[in-house]
């Protein structure tokens, strides 16, 4: 498995660290209520398809990633900067 | 007052060499991290112009005493001096710096290194942040067959023997 960082270009999946849904990046307002941000927190889909996650560049440049990819063909589609991805 | 020996990373590890390759330490007097504050790239690097003669280079890539040190972060041999344009942090003795040279140096890295280093891809003054054997280093094509190797001061012991061991690997099968 390999991912092309927008600053490295592609490099082997051992250079990158999971973290998990990229809805880690839609934080909602601190008065959302708790409803709100009990789903930011804990819930999470757990999809066979489509899923944009966030990947750190560990052993590379250090940048976060969101990467689109699919759990079911292990196709890799973009990886984006997330400094760059608007919320 | 305790007069303290400063010893370098490498000091009692190298010079090592094998087959024609070798492995020497390069001794870095200073070296700072700049991290330009959001919007401040420009100047920073207009600034770091005026003071070392070389700007910040793109991603991937060295200029003269600045080199690209990851994602909005360069590594400076030397001082800078720039106040409310970026963070700057002294990195003086925390990094263990290594050249190593020779024909076939490619092939030594290549045991080591999961990127392509080969000279019509990666060129004089190219940059690469990625692994060493298991170690977070910073690579740089210094010549046609020299290369500079950046890890954390910590790992220089671990740094020598992995090259050591890929050094003998490839003589014993030329």
């Amino acid at each position: 498995m390999r991912i092309t960082c927008p600053n490295c270009g592609e490099r082997d999946r051992r250079e990158f660290y999971y973290q998990g849904d990229a809805l880690a990046l839609s934080r909602p307002a601190p008065d959302a209520g708790p409803e709100a941000w009990d789903d930011y927190l804990h819930n999470r889909d757990n999809p066979a398809g489509e899923t944009r996650d966030l990947w750190f560049h560990e052993a590379g440049c250090g940048a976060w990633l969101v990467v689109e990819r699919n759990t079911v063909t292990h196709a890799i589609h973009k990886a984006t900067l997330a400094q760059k991805v608007k919320r | 007052m305790v007069k303290l020996i400063a010893l370098t990373p490498c000091e009692g590890l190298l010079p090592i060499s094998e087959g024609g390759i070798a492995v020497t330490e390069v001794v870095m007097d200073q070296l700072v991290s700049v991290a330009p504050f959001d919007g401040k790239q420009k100047a920073t690097s207009d600034a770091l112009k005026a003071q070392c003669g070389a700007g910040l280079p793109a991603a991937n890539r060295r200029h003269g005493a600045v080199t690209w040190f990851g994602h909005g972060t360069w590594i400076v041999a030397g001082d800078a001096s720039l106040d409310g344009l970026a963070a700057v942090t002294d990195q003086s003795d925390a990094w263990a710096v290594v050249s190593i040279s020779g024909a076939g140096v490619e092939d030594v890295l290549a045991r080591l290194i999961p990127v392509d280093l080969r000279p019509h891809v990666f060129k004089t003054n190219h940059v690469a942040k990625t692994m060493l054997g298991h170690m977070s280093v910073t690579i740089t094509r210094t010549g046609s067959a020299a290369f500079e190797v950046m890890a954390m001061r910590s790992m220089a012991a671990t740094m020598v023997h992995e090259l050591q061991v890929a050094m003998r690997g490839v003589a014993s099968r030329a």
